[in-house]
């Protein structure tokens, strides 16, 4: 862009014209949109990470003590019922205004549909697999591996693509404590009242969720050749 | 730690919580902001999604409402709404600044969950039961009042139940844009550094959060008369993904 050319003409972002879709805002501010975009897919994925890995031995624990079942279930609705704005400022006392603070919290809601989706994937293997299994000689691990987790996965990952869509949507709450990937720029549009970039980070969020599902179907496709034989 | 202690500080100072932006004015504000969006999201999706379950018509949409809900970030649309020329940030009555932006999101954050558990409630009645209603020669709209509606209620009630955590923690992020409710305290204290009263702020929204979620769990007991007695895991979890919230696995569909 020439000095001329910003004189004869405004660009669509500046403070007169303001529009809502302008590319010249993309192109100028490139590097600060990708850098927004990729803190916003570090901190959902390390997030959905996270929380699938605390997930899956606490399924696995309610499961084997139909007593904590109830208690586990109980505790993380409870987490899920916290808003984010409110939970991430209660851990700010533990983890100070860092991304971990927003990862940590993230973690807790994904992990609230996980443990759901784990126990509910596990609990619709039919008894009959179990049983031959176990008189194939499986043991108590070869039988969750090799048995029970490839056909408990359809369910397994529908709760990990609802805990990803929502954990995108989410992460923008984190500009409270300014690590909250696109939602630092949504922040800034509002203070600022710049439309273009409210915009266009508001449907990069969007866009990064359908992503990430797409990503997750395409996956579960892979996991599980056996469901695409079938109809063919 | 010294922010407990502003917080406790904040929590006990009386002057804190009286006047016009004092915890309980806010704290009224929120309740209302939610309690209005609620019955404007029941007024408009009950009927809809339930005559819809009734006919078995729409799923594809109905089903389909909830994931695209999620995908939205309630604070894009909020954001949205409030730098638009309309709605903006205009006073209205006792919604307070950005009232109406706050309304509307409020109100198309609570429609997906209550769609959704309404249309699938609708449509899980067994269907002996439904041919059995018509053997009696009742009409549709009997079959609709004396068997699907009953028998449905407790997934019905569900979806309210999400709609209302929803509704609660989005008119909290409505202060992130400068909007009315509680989430002020919260967003004024990190703004100004002033993180005990920001976490003050976020203790009393978090508790009130979990009064209303047992609140509504004991609404949905009160009214789950069928399946009383079952074990966990049935349908009538909220929370549950599979069955209200998941779709039909992909082999059905081609």
């Amino acid at each position: 862009m020439t000095l001329l050319g910003a004189a004869d003409d405004p660009s669509c972002y500046s403070r007169l014209v303001n529009d809502w879709v302008c590319m010249d805002y993309v192109s100028d501010r490139q590097q600060e949109i990708v850098d927004a975009t990729l803190e916003h897919l570090q901190i959902t994925v390390v997030s959905v990470v996270l929380g699938l890995l605390i997930a899956f031995p606490l399924a696995l624990l309610a499961r084997r003590l139909p007593r904590l079942e109830s208690a586990i279930l109980a505790i993380t609705t409870g987490i899920y019922t916290v808003p984010s704005l409110a939970l991430f400022p209660l851990l700010v006392p533990f983890t100070g205004l860092t991304a971990t603070t927003v990862i940590i919290g993230l973690a807790l809601y994904a992990l609230t549909i996980l443990v759901r989706s784990i126990l509910e994937g596990l609990r619709s293997v039919p008894e009959e697999v179990r049983e031959s299994a176990t008189g194939l000689g499986y043991g108590r691990g070869q039988l969750l591996l090799k048995a029970e987790l490839p056909l408990a996965l359809p369910v397994i990952m529908a709760g990990l693509r609802v805990a990803t869509v929502s954990t995108v949507a989410l992460t923008t709450v984190g500009s409270l404590v300014a690590y909250g990937g696109l939602g630092n720029l949504i922040k800034d549009g509002v203070l600022t009242n710049f439309r273009a970039e409210l915009f266009t980070a508001s449907v990069l969020c969007v866009v990064l969720a359908v992503l990430l599902d797409v990503v997750l179907v395409l996956l579960q496709r892979f996991l599980t050749p056996w469901t695409r034989g079938a109809r063919a | 730690m010294t922010v407990f202690g502003d917080m406790w500080a904040y929590l006990t100072e009386a002057s804190n919580w009286t006047g016009g932006d004092g915890i309980a004015a806010l704290l009224g504000q929120q309740l209302l902001l939610t309690v209005t969006a609620l019955l404007m999201a029941m007024a408009v999706g009950l009927p809809v999604a339930l005559w819809l379950g009734h006919l078995g018509r729409g799923g594809f949409l109905a089903i389909n409402i909830s994931n695209v809900g999620r995908a939205i970030p309630t604070f894009a649309l909020l954001a949205l709404l409030v730098v638009a020329p309309w709605p903006g940030t205009d006073e209205l009555g006792p919604y307070g600044r950005a009232g109406l932006a706050t309304l509307i999101a409020l109100t198309l954050f609570a429609l997906p969950p209550i769609i959704t558990n309404s249309y699938v409630a609708m449509r899980e009645v067994a269907p002996e039961v439904r041919e059995a209603a018509r053997g009696m020669g009742m009409t549709g709209v009997q079959q609709f009042w004396r068997v699907e509606l009953p028998l449905g209620l407790p997934l019905v009630v569900s979806g309210l139940r999400l709609a209302l955590v929803q509704v609660w923690a989005t008119a909290t992020i409505a202060a992130l844009v400068a909007g009315p409710g509680l989430g002020q305290i919260i967003t004024d204290g990190f703004f100004r550094s002033n993180y005990g009263k920001g976490i003050a702020g976020a203790l009393v929204v978090a508790a009130v959060a979990l009064v209303l979620e047992l609140f509504a769990a004991m609404v949905q007991r009160a009214v789950d008369t069928t399946r009383r007695g079952t074990p966990a895991g049935g349908h009538t979890d909220a929370l549950s993904v599979s069955g209200a919230t998941v779709e039909p696995p992909a082999e059905s569909l081609g």
